[in-house]
């Protein structure tokens, strides 16, 4: 046996693999398949070269990779399968291995940089971030835009400008006390996960959600100095740098006693409670990385469960609401959003066409696969621009630096927002 | 398959909907039947009639196959390739050309979607009945080949039912058309029902005149729990006899009720011995007066936990749940091996038995699921593929059931299609002058054998020339 086949065997699940029945259910949620129509686009297609792969009976080529990272990940296709396949794993897996195979160029040194020493590294991302930041306030950039310079060095990287996110003044994890008190009652004791990105770039969302939580009647520990989540470097081949930033968020919030752990990125919400997946084969960690997913609740989801009200007082704008792939199809969240802002804006709430269809962030895709990605946001805007809503709510943060995007190209007058940010702003409880 | 024909192939069709890769060719090597897969030698993507009628004359001169391919949902490897041929997948081809609301019809492209026709014609308060279980992606060219039913068979009948006009590519080029709007036709042979569940073995059909009916006014969905098979049998019986048409009547078992509820978590109690799905439709007094009557009859029979869909939602939940049951079933084992027995309905209660027993003597497992209304059952073996041995005793297990099936004057499929998979037992059904007959017409309409061969009924005589005189003269045979 080859060094490979070696390693796929152990690595991508025969058992896995066989679920697949190959028959089609999952061909009409998929948004590449509906887009290209192409069976090699579709989950059932991506399986069956999976499949191959493994085999090693055929060799497979370029298509073949580039349909694994033209696939979103958005994980439709788990929701729509009735056999339980697996898709995620596989897919992941099986970009591991492609990405040990691929020959390194400065796309992929980038990506690795990215990701293994900023993300991973909090305070790296913070000196990045605040030279980000500079940039962004500066009449550098100012200039690059107004007169279109960057535009016409280089679209790309116009569009990766404009999809950066505005970053923070101040990161969320140095205003955040380590303990905030509930505002009255005192019911749940809960953790608070501050996310990577969510910190930097969207450290108001991260304030709303402990006022939210403050007036759920919860004692929030946010404890200092916590990991990535590792989602992005799963899904984009980095499995190792993954279970090690798995295993020390573990090891981090071990240090603390509480009922939930609380997320509002869809994203790391997800990948989160799956930790027991990532680390099944690791002796030491198995039990308690199960612990720790078990106590995984997005908030959406964990003020539903609770049945906490927030009223609001008069309301007028109509909302729509769309569905982060990681929230709807990573963990089965559907009903309890909707069920929060219908609460508030009474009859306002307007379904949109397809509101489960990726929006085209997918984590790094849309700076990854731009053509691709613009291409499925287009598509949900218009969806939701026939709703004709002021506001769009959605959960996670990538889909909010998207849909921001999409506001702007279309000259749009909306207002995108977490679903957390949205319930702050309804007064009272 | 030569460069110049695909040079050719190219130049008919453009570039674009031409694809030949490794990774194409894999992903068009199947349908949904299990075991079965062969490679094509291209995948194409035909966008008008003339497009498809010049392959199929390049076909001809050429002398290669021709595979018709919807969605591939297939349960009888009907758009599996076979040697030497090009997939032509109509699923591009997907416009609805007319709503015709006066005459009740609606005329569409091959590649549609049975679900988006069905949401388009309800928006105007039309309806279109047949409904298979895989509607979410099937198409009604796919549809239209191979005949399909669905769940609402009982009251409203199959496919067949509402297609009236067809235009089809003949296996010489030429353009057919027939029948269309008129509700009654008496000129010359019905061709129109003869293209109906021709597997794409006498043509490509590339547009189709469908009737619809008035969407119904009110609906409620039932759903009914029973402790023992012997209640439910007697619930099915009670009903026939006292003419109450439901228009959905669904039997699913325990095994596949606990993998629909590990798939679709309703709370559906799942120890259950039996379920069944009914739902009436029509006018509101008539909906009310038959789901009483049913209550009654559930009552008398000892059913519990009987429950009734209080909202659209709850509705389209319970009714998705059963069209994943055969997906679902997967969830035990890899293999799902389906089979699509039917019988004339009074003997519904009895097939099942009879597949219990099949299940038990040959030692593999069933879930069992299907149409009570219309005695279409859908045992399913569930099984593992790299398991030889399990294979085998499922294969005899069918064996049994098909003999059985038609001792009760039934027949071995009732909506999937005869394909790959049942064309062995084609003879026991159609008798061995109905065979010849199917035969016949293939020979006369598709000289060369060039659309979908080996699929129904293998097209090469049984024995040609002189008999062999030892081993070394047979060759393999591949249909
Ligand atoms: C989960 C599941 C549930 C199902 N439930 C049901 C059910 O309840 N009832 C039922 O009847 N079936 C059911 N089926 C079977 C299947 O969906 C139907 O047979 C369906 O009609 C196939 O449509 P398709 O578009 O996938 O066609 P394909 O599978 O691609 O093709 C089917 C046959 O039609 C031919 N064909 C396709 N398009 C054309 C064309 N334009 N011209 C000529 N020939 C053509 C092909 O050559 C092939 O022989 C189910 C399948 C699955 C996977
Ligand atoms: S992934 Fe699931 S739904 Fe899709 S083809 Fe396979 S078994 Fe069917
Ligand atoms: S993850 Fe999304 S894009 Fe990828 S195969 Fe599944 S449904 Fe399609």
């Amino acid at each position: 046996m080859d060094k490979r086949r070696e390693n796929l065997s152990s690595l991508i699940n025969d058992d896995l693999l066989s679920q697949c029945i190959h028959c089609g259910l999952c061909l009409s949620v998929c948004p590449t398949y509906v887009t290209t129509n192409l069976e090699r686009s579709s989950p059932r297609g991506r399986l069956r070269l999976i499949k191959e792969y493994a085999d090693d009976k055929n060799k497979l080529g370029n298509i073949f990779e580039d349909e694994m990272d033209f696939c979103l990940g958005c994980r439709a296709c788990e929701t729509a399968c009735p056999a339980g396949v697996k898709y995620d794993v596989l897919h992941n897996e099986t970009k591991y291995l492609l990405s040990k195979d691929k020959k390194v160029n400065l796309k992929k040194i980038l990506i690795k940089f990215f990701l293994n020493k900023i993300l991973a590294n909090p305070s790296n991302l913070k000196l990045y971030s605040r030279i980000l930041r500079t940039y962004q306030q500066s009449w550098f950039r100012k200039m690059l835009h107004s007169s279109n310079i960057l535009k016409n060095i280089s679209s790309k990287l116009f569009l990766i400008d404009e999809l950066t996110p505005q970053i923070s003044k101040i990161s969320s994890d140095e205003i955040i006390d380590e303990i905030t008190l509930p505002i009255s009652k005192h019911i749940h004791n809960v953790t608070f996960h501050v996310g990577c990105i969510m910190n930097v770039g969207f450290a108001e969302i991260n304030l709303d959600t402990i006022e939210v939580l403050k007036k759920s009647s919860c004692k929030i520990t946010t404890p200092k100095n916590q990991y990535c989540c590792g989602a992005l470097h799963a899904h984009n081949g980095e499995l190792k740098k993954a279970k090690e930033l798995a295993k020390n968020n573990i090891d981090l919030f071990r240090n603390y006693e509480y009922e939930y752990l609380i997320s509002n990125s869809a994203g790391c919400g997800t990948f989160m409670k799956e930790y027991y997946e990532l680390l099944k084969d690791d002796k030491d960690y198995l039990k308690s990385a199960e612990i720790f997913s078990s106590k995984i609740r997005d908030i959406s989801e964990f003020i539903y469960d609770n049945d906490i009200k927030f009223n609001s007082g008069k309301f007028n704008d109509s909302v729509t609401y769309h569905d982060a792939c990681h929230l709807v199809h990573g963990q089965g969240i559907f009903e309890q959003p909707r069920q929060i802002i219908n609460d508030i804006c009474d009859k306002n709430f307007r379904e949109m066409h397809n509101s489960t269809f990726c929006c085209g962030s997918a984590g790094i895709y849309n700076i990854l696969r731009q053509n691709d990605s613009q291409i499925f946001l287009d598509q949900k805007m218009q969806n939701i621009i026939k709703t004709n809503a002021d506001v769009v709510i959605t959960g996670n943060p990538g889909c909010i630096m998207q849909l921001r995007y999409g506001v702007k190209k279309n000259n749009l007058n909306l207002k995108v927002k977490h679903t957390v940010s949205f319930i702050n702003e309804q007064k009272g409880i | 398959m030569d460069k110049k024909i695909k040079s050719k192939l190219k130049e008919i069709v453009g570039q674009n909907n031409f694809f030949d890769s490794n990774e194409d060719k894999l992903t068009y090597s199947y349908d949904a039947t299990p075991i079965f897969n062969e490679l094509p030698e291209a995948v194409i993507f035909p966008e008008n009639t003339l497009q498809i009628s010049n392959i199929i004359k390049l076909a001809n001169t050429e002398k290669f196959n021709i595979v018709p391919r919807g969605a591939g949902t297939g349960l009888s490897g009907g758009s599996i390739p076979v040697e030497n041929s090009i997939a032509l997948v109509m699923t591009k081809w997907n416009n609805i050309l007319e709503i015709d609301h006066s005459n009740l019809t609606v005329t569409v492209e091959p590649g549609v979607i049975t679900q988006n026709l069905q949401n388009e014609v309800e928006k105007l308060n039309l309806f279109y009945p047949p409904d298979p279980g895989s509607a979410s992606v099937c198409t009604i060219g796919g549809n239209i080949s191979n005949n399909a039913g669905g769940l609402r068979g009982l009251k409203y009948g199959v496919t067949k039912n509402y297609v009236m006009g067809v235009e089809m590519v003949l296996p010489n080029g030429e353009i057919l058309k027939t029948g269309g709007k008129n509700v009654k036709d008496a000129a010359g042979y019905n061709l129109k029902d003869f293209i109906v569940g021709s597997e794409g073995t006498l043509g490509v059909i590339t547009k189709a005149t469908l009737k619809l009916i008035h969407k119904p006014k009110s609906f409620s969905t039932i759903i009914a729990f029973f402790e023992s098979m012997k209640d439910c049998s007697k619930t099915i019986s009670d009903i026939f006899n006292c003419n109450l048409t439901p228009a959905m009547m669904e039997y699913i078992d325990n095994t596949t009720l606990k993998c629909i509820e590990d798939y679709a978590k309703l709370g559906l109690p799942k120890a259950a011995e039996a379920v069944l799905l009914f739902e009436f439709d029509g006018r509101e007094e008539e909906v009310k007066e038959d789901t009483n009557n049913l209550e009654m009859i559930l009552n008398n029979n000892n059913a519990y936990s009987v429950k009734k869909a209080k909202t659209l939602l709850e509705s389209s939940k319970l009714k998705a749940a059963r069209r994943s049951a055969f997906s679902a079933l997967a969830r035990v084992k890899p293999t799902t091996i389906l089979e699509d027995a039917t019988v004339p309905r009074a003997e519904f209660p009895m097939l099942i038995e009879l597949v219990n027993k099949a299940g038990k003597d040959n030692k593999v497992l069933f879930g069992i699921f299907g149409h009570a209304g219309d005695g279409n059952l859908h045992p399913t073996c569930l099984t593992d593929e790299r398991n030889k041995n399990e294979i085998e005793r499922a294969h005899k297990a069918f064996d049994f059931i098909f003999n059985e099936t038609i001792k009760l004057g039934g027949t071995i499929t009732g909506e999937h299609g005869t394909g790959l998979s049942k064309k062995e037992f084609l003879e026991n059904v159609a008798g061995i002058p109905g065979v010849e007959m199917m035969k016949k017409i293939k020979s006369v309409i598709d000289e060369n054998n060039i659309l979908n061969p080996g699929k129904i009924f293998t097209t090469s005589p049984r024995c040609e020339g002189n008999l062999p005189f030892n081993n070394k003269q047979i060759k393999p045979f591949n249909g």
